[in-house]
């Protein structure tokens, strides 16, 4: 295995809250993407997923403050200046959105909105090469020429996503984070969005960072998974053991939450109790002690042991 | 800085109806009172911003006229907001043909001229302070209506609003109860723009003769009087052509203030 | 499909129905009848359709083509003023916890909203407000609260309380859950799933999600671009769907 492209240690972001309150929103993030490797991050709403994207991107919002490791081949992220990260943003690592057609200008061709990138980081030697290039990447996520010089509102939703992609890609990343990428698409649109990326992602060595809240769908689309919520990792592993046998009682529930294709009409359900919390809501114990079938005292109290598994007082390794 | 400008805005309109209230009571002088010894005085102990060519005291005649200026643009802006509104309600809530026809004929009402329209009614009415509230108030009409009608109808898409008909409310039920009473920050702000405008048309209307007659004070015929003194006394022109501007400022930032604590922090998600 | 071949008109029953938006059109030819107590899934991808097709069930929109009826009667073919007396028997959930709920109006007031038309003392309007928050586990003192104060999914029960305060007798629910977190989805589907069983209301359920459908639904009818590919027992749809759009759906989701 490849030495880590990315490398996330003890990330902690605190972000401005109600009233000059601090809330802590990431509370030790450890995670790690090597080339050619995708991992997915799973969370719910106020897991931190997202708020990991944007930490690793430089893109919080001012008043975060942000303390931990993120390097990207070593090169430390935290320190970097708004100068320093043009340079990177785009060019090593790209960052594709949820809603495509607000991501898209347009008022500008999808063609010339992928020639934006190629241009500005110099990997052309003029407009007609530029052109030729994104094209071809164009071509390479399923759009062909017609709908390469369309304007955003006259493609369908997974051919804008698409184009997305290809945005993402024109700059050469070596990084590639999609939040959510899917989202905003229909079911079979999902499965062929995530199929393309893992393809890219194998043609290019690149590393993926997936952030979505569907474990179903993307457990079986990537390599490694790890479980959010609360702003703590609460399960990591490869993703094919955490499929078949997910160790947390949070991944646990997660999976045991969804009926499952025909089992028929009158199958047993069983919802998880309680709400997910807010962030002004989360104490210092584990964040899921308040739905967890086996919370006890320690776990409302202390924050829960991470074994480099699972983050869980009561269940042993 | 938003603080300070809905502050300065805030404090600048309430000087200005607190002049226009005290007036109603008391002036330093009689606003009409004569006096061709003091002619043209200039600013001193006893006429704080001196005569006019009549020996009239300047600061008076000008709280005077903030009195003209408030009662027309109240009266205005009611005609304009409480018609506007009713009319751009009923466009939102009927659509159809009945849209159509109010949108198009706030189209030709926004475009008849202000003037011409002050000018008609000032031949069929006689000039005066009637003639400005009906023709400044007219002319607001399509503004709000428009303005309404586009606020409302986004509203009519909500869910919410699809919830009440699935509960069997009624057009008029729903229009109140749930469309209007979200349209309150946006009326209350147009309300502020238009006052702005009303005091400026008012000043216009009068300073043309076709607004406020004498004696009643106003500053539109302060700044008409003033102007053939130009050489003789600018000073005249000064204190309307203050007045207005600072009362129109003061209303804008009023309303800028106002929309920027309103809107956003509505709905939090 | 199911039909009941008793004298009395099944509950909910289109035909023909159709719609067309200036030169588009977005759904045609749509035909179903669903009997009391029945529940019927309306499967598709965005764009096909579903929204459009429970807009008009809702008689919140006139179709341009066909009908739809209650309890045999044609909605479109009577004044506005008896259409409306007939809504307490046949609410909504909407897809959007947040925007479902007026921001200004305290929830109990939503929730007894579809009441008003009833003739009830104010008393008897607070008794079914209670029993309505206590039927979706919500606490009676949440009624004096604002919509924003609560979760997403509180919200959603918050929509089904008021659904059900005027014991309708069919809830058509567009995407119910899809706007939910993952471990809050279960939850409403088995409250949906409870309710079934404990009133005997009739589900018109809209979602793309089949393993939903499965569980809350009796027949169920797939859409592609306005057209109806498939339709009858959910159980036969699902489990060997004949039309290859529906093959292809389930596929995606394996």
């Amino acid at each position: 295995m490849s030495a880590p492209l990315l490398e996330v240690r003890d990330l902690h972001v605190h972000l401005p809250g109600v009233g000059g309150a601090r809330l802590h929103a990431l509370r030790g993030i450890d995670l790690s993407v090597a080339r050619g490797e995708r991992l997915a991050l799973i969370g719910e709403s106020g897991s931190g997923k997202t708020l990991t994207a944007l930490a690793i991107m430089g893109l919080l919002p001012d008043g975060a403050t942000t303390t931990g490791h993120v390097a990207l081949d070593g090169r430390d992220l935290l320190t970097l200046d708004e100068d320093a990260w043009c340079g990177l943003r785009g060019r090593r690592v790209a960052m594709v959105f949820q809603e495509p057609l607000t991501a898209l200008n347009p008022l500008q061709r999808v063609l010339a909105q992928v020639m934006e990138p190629i241009r500005l980081h110099r990997l052309a030697a003029d407009r007609s090469q530029a052109r030729d290039r994104a094209m071809a990447l164009l071509a390479r996520v399923g759009l062909d020429d017609r709908q390469a010089r369309a304007y955003p509102h006259q493609l369908s939703g997974g051919q804008r996503q698409r184009a997305l992609i290809a945005m993402a890609l024109a700059g050469e990343p070596d990084l590639l984070i999609a939040d959510e990428p899917t989202t905003a698409l229909d079911a079979r649109l999902r499965v062929q969005v995530l199929d393309l990326l893992g393809e890219l992602v194998a043609e290019r060595g690149m590393g993926l960072l997936l952030i979505s809240h569907d474990l179903a769908l993307t457990a079986r689309r990537v390599d490694r998974l790890q479980i959010l919520y609360g702003g703590r990792v609460m399960e990591q592993g490869d993703a094919p053991t955490l499929l078949a046998q997910p160790r947390h009682p949070y991944t646990q529930a997660l999976w045991a939450a969804r009926p499952r294709l025909g089992a028929g009409r009158d199958q047993p359900l069983h919802p998880l109790k309680g709400n997910v919390p807010a962030l002004t809501q989360l104490g210092e114990g584990c964040p899921f002690a308040p739905r967890c079938p086996l919370a006890t005292a320690r776990c409302v109290d202390q924050p829960p042991r991470f074994d480099g598994r699972i983050a869980c007082w009561e269940v042993s390794p | 800085m938003r603080r300070a400008g809905f502050l300065a805005g805030a404090i600048l309109t309430a000087l200005m109806l607190l002049a226009a209230l005290v007036s109603l009571v008391w002036t330093p002088w009689p606003p009409d009172q004569i006096d061709m010894a003091r002619r043209l005085a200039a600013p001193g102990a006893a006429h704080w911003l001196g005569c006019d060519q009549l020996g009239r005291d300047v600061l008076s005649r000008l709280m005077a006229g903030a009195r003209s200026a408030w009662l027309v643009g109240v009266v205005a802006v009611g005609i304009g907001l409480i018609a506007g509104t009713a009319l751009g309600l009923i466009a939102a809530a009927r659509r159809g043909w009945v849209e159509a026809l109010i949108l198009r004929a706030s189209d030709l009402g926004y475009a008849f001229p202000a003037l011409l329209l002050a000018i008609l009614l000032a031949a069929a009415l006689g000039p005066g302070m009637t003639v400005a509230m009906a023709a400044i108030g007219l002319h607001a009409v399509p503004s709000f209506a428009r303005l309404v009608n586009g606020s409302a109808k986004s509203w009519w898409a909500r869910d919410f609003v699809l919830a009440a008909r699935v509960a069997g409310q009624g057009p008029v039920s729903i229009t109140l109860r749930h469309v209007l009473p979200q349209l309150m920050p946006l009326l209350i702000v147009q309300g502020t723009t238009s006052f702005a405008l009303a005091i400026l048309a008012e000043a216009g209307l009068s300073y043309l003769g076709l607004g406020t007659q004498p004696p009643q004070a106003s500053w539109g015929r302060l700044l008409a009087e003033a102007q053939t003194l130009m050489f003789e006394a600018p000073q005249l022109a000064v204190a309307p052509g203050v007045a207005i501007t600072l009362a129109v400022l003061g209303l804008n930032l009023l309303g800028d203030g106002l929309r920027d604590r309103l809107d956003p922090k509505e709905l939090p998600r | 499909m199911s039909d009941a071949s008793t004298a009395t008109p099944p509950l909910l029953e289109v035909s023909g129905l159709g719609q067309r938006y200036g030169g588009r059109t977005v759904l045609r030819d749509v035909h179903f009848r669903l009997p009391a107590g029945r529940s019927l899934g309306v499967i598709g991808e965005s764009g096909a359709g579903k929204s459009t097709l429970a807009r008009l069930v809702m008689a919140l929109e006139r179709p341009s083509h066909g009908q739809v009826r209650w309890s045999g009667r044609d909605v479109n073919a009577m004044p506005a003023r008896e259409r409306r007396a007939l809504r307490p028997h046949v609410q909504m959930v909407f897809q959007d916890p947040y925007g479902s709920l007026d921001p200004r109006w305290r929830v109990g007031r939503s929730i007894v909203e579809p009441l008003s038309a009833l003739p009830m003392t104010e008393s008897q309007r607070l008794a079914r407000l209670a029993e309505v928050l206590e039927a979706v586990g919500l606490e009676a003192d949440a009624a004096t609260r604002f919509p924003h104060q609560f979760s997403g999914g509180q919200r959603q029960r918050l929509a089904i309380a008021r659904a059900l305060a005027t014991r309708p007798r069919l809830i058509v629910a567009d995407e119910p859950l899809s706007a939910l977190d993952v471990s809050v989805q279960a939850q409403i589907l088995a409250l949906l799933r409870e309710l079934q069983h404990r009133e005997g209301i009739s589900l018109v359920i809209v979602s793309h999600d089949l393993a939903a459908v499965e569980v809350l639904c009796d027949e169920a009818l797939v859409l592609r671009g306005g057209e109806v590919v498939e339709q009858g027992a959910v159980e036969r749809v699902l489990g060997e769907p004949r039309h290859p759009y529906t093959r292809d759906l389930l596929a995606a989701l394996a």
